[in-house]
């Protein structure tokens, strides 16, 4: 592994557009705080996407000018926000019925750790002093029919985040579908980790170096073991 | 007659007693009942247990309850907030005790609690430290957690518009836990901009029926706890 943090690749913009390519039409999405958030602005041309936030809305908008908000309309993230023509407003207990109920289709999420076989760490460095807090990341890892990670891929002292087993405390078991990093875009297998793609200017051996786990090679090619 | 108008937010939490479970709405400050906490604050109520999201922001409403020390423990998904040290520093020192409850498992187990239900499997926060201790079973293959209903002795609630009756509507993303929190607690009260009279809301337009709600008290103009944050308000 590698403590170079000046890695090539895609930015955060860049990062969301690739995994925003990957939903289909129609998909009912719930985008996590952060990176996640920024998949909203890059929906491709021809598609809709319906955003549900957990706090009670199906069909959230983009935020309102400034002075705009309403602090009784926000987001997971407490964030104002706005209503879609065709959005809906509903409790907790609803809100979390869809998640768990497997009606949303997609949940996109940032990632402390993800594992090799689909393990994810996102809301704990399990530091003995730190004040837990969970939200709903269990709900809907736990839930929601397919989930994908959004993330740098090593953190900011160059650590890897795709490892063989999450060393800080889980969110989930094995629920993790796919991984979309600044270097490339990898799936969860029965097998570990697999290349899908790499990012623009960079090759395998370096995706290889910033990971802690054996990745495997795209399907197809020629250098496949 | 049916008529569950009380006159004041006072009136309305004047025999909540020390030891008592309150289910507070409210997602950050969506749908925070701040004049109800605050008359709670008032009426001096202390070793409380508190079942709400989160654990309030600056040093109102429930944050400034947490900070008067009257409440032993919360049961929350969320207690962090980038504006608040008060609950950090009462679970360091211990005398704020937290359980930790993923959230959609927290608004399953209020819902539960009002349903009459005692306990339910579900399958968040297998494989994770939250499932420690925890009665597990396997459902079809996969693997459930056994989770207790939640019940309270009261609820404080923020609705937009009540009538006498205790029906009840919301505003927007200020709904959250405040319909489940009606179902779950055996006193629940509820602070809404208007009381109308019986039939002056629509029963097609009702989120929460009347059964539920054993007070209603009328405040016209909420504060907004992010203005009073902001203008570094400390309740009292």
């Amino acid at each position: 592994m590698s403590t170079n943090t000046a890695i090539a690749g895609r930015t955060r913009e860049e990062m969301a557009q690739r995994l925003a390519r990957d939903i289909p039409n129609g998909s009912y999405v719930n985008l996590g705080i952060g990176i996640p958030e920024l998949i909203a602005r890059f929906v491709p041309e021809g598609r809709t996407f319906v955003y549900h936030t957990e706090n009670g809305l199906l069909g959230m908008g983009p935020s309102p000018e400034a002075g705009a908000g309403d602090p009784e309309l926000i987001n997971a993230g407490k964030r104002h926000v706005t209503a879609m023509p065709g959005a809906a407003y509903f409790h907790h207990a609803d809100s979390f019925a869809m998640i768990r109920g497997g009606h949303l289709d997609l949940s996109v999420l940032g990632a402390l750790q993800v594992a090799q076989h689909g393990d994810l760490a996102n809301w704990s460095t399990g530091e003995p002093d730190a004040i837990p807090a969970v939200g709903g990341a269990m709900d809907l890892v736990a839930g929601v029919k397919h989930v994908y990670v959004i993330t740098q891929h090593t953190t900011k002292t160059g650590a890897p985040k795709l490892v063989e087993s999450c060393s800080y405390p889980l969110t989930g078991r094995g629920v993790v579908d796919r991984v979309y990093t600044n270097l490339a875009v990898i799936e969860v297998t029965p097998e570990g980790f697999r290349v899908v793609e790499l990012s623009p200017g960079v090759d395998f051996d370096t995706v290889q170096n910033h990971t802690g786990a054996t990745l495997l090679r795209p399907s197809g090619d020629p250098n496949d073991e | 007659m049916i008529d569950k108008r009380v006159s004041s937010a006072a009136d309305a939490v004047a025999d909540v007693f020390d030891g008592a479970t309150i289910m507070i709405g409210g997602f950050g400050e969506a749908g925070s009942p701040v004049e109800l906490i605050h008359a709670l604050i008032d009426q001096g109520a202390s070793g409380l247990t508190v079942i709400s999201n989160n654990t309030g922001s600056g040093e109102v409403g429930l944050a400034a309850l947490l900070k008067a020390r009257r409440v032993t423990k919360v049961v929350c998904s969320f207690p962090r907030t980038a504006n608040s040290t008060v609950f950090p520093e009462l679970y360091r020192e211990g005398f704020t005790e937290l359980e930790l409850v993923p959230q959609g498992t927290l608004a399953e187990r209020i819902r539960a609690g009002g349903a009459g239900v005692p306990a339910f499997y579900t399958p968040t926060a297998v494989g994770t430290p939250l499932a420690e201790g925890k009665e597990s079973r396997e459902f079809d293959g996969r693997e459930y957690l056994l989770e207790h209903g939640l019940t309270a002795d009261f609820a404080l609630i923020k609705g937009r518009v009540a009538d006498a009756h205790g029906n009840v509507i919301y505003n927007k993303t200020a709904r959250n836990f405040g319909p489940p929190m009606a179902m779950a607690a055996r006193v629940a009260i509820v602070q809404a901009e208007r009381v109308v009279d019986p039939g002056g809301l629509d029963p097609e337009s009702v989120v929460t029926p009347g059964i539920f709600v054993e007070r209603v008290v009328e405040i016209a103009t909420p504060v907004h706890e992010s203005e009073l944050v902001a203008a570094g308000v400390s309740y009292p």
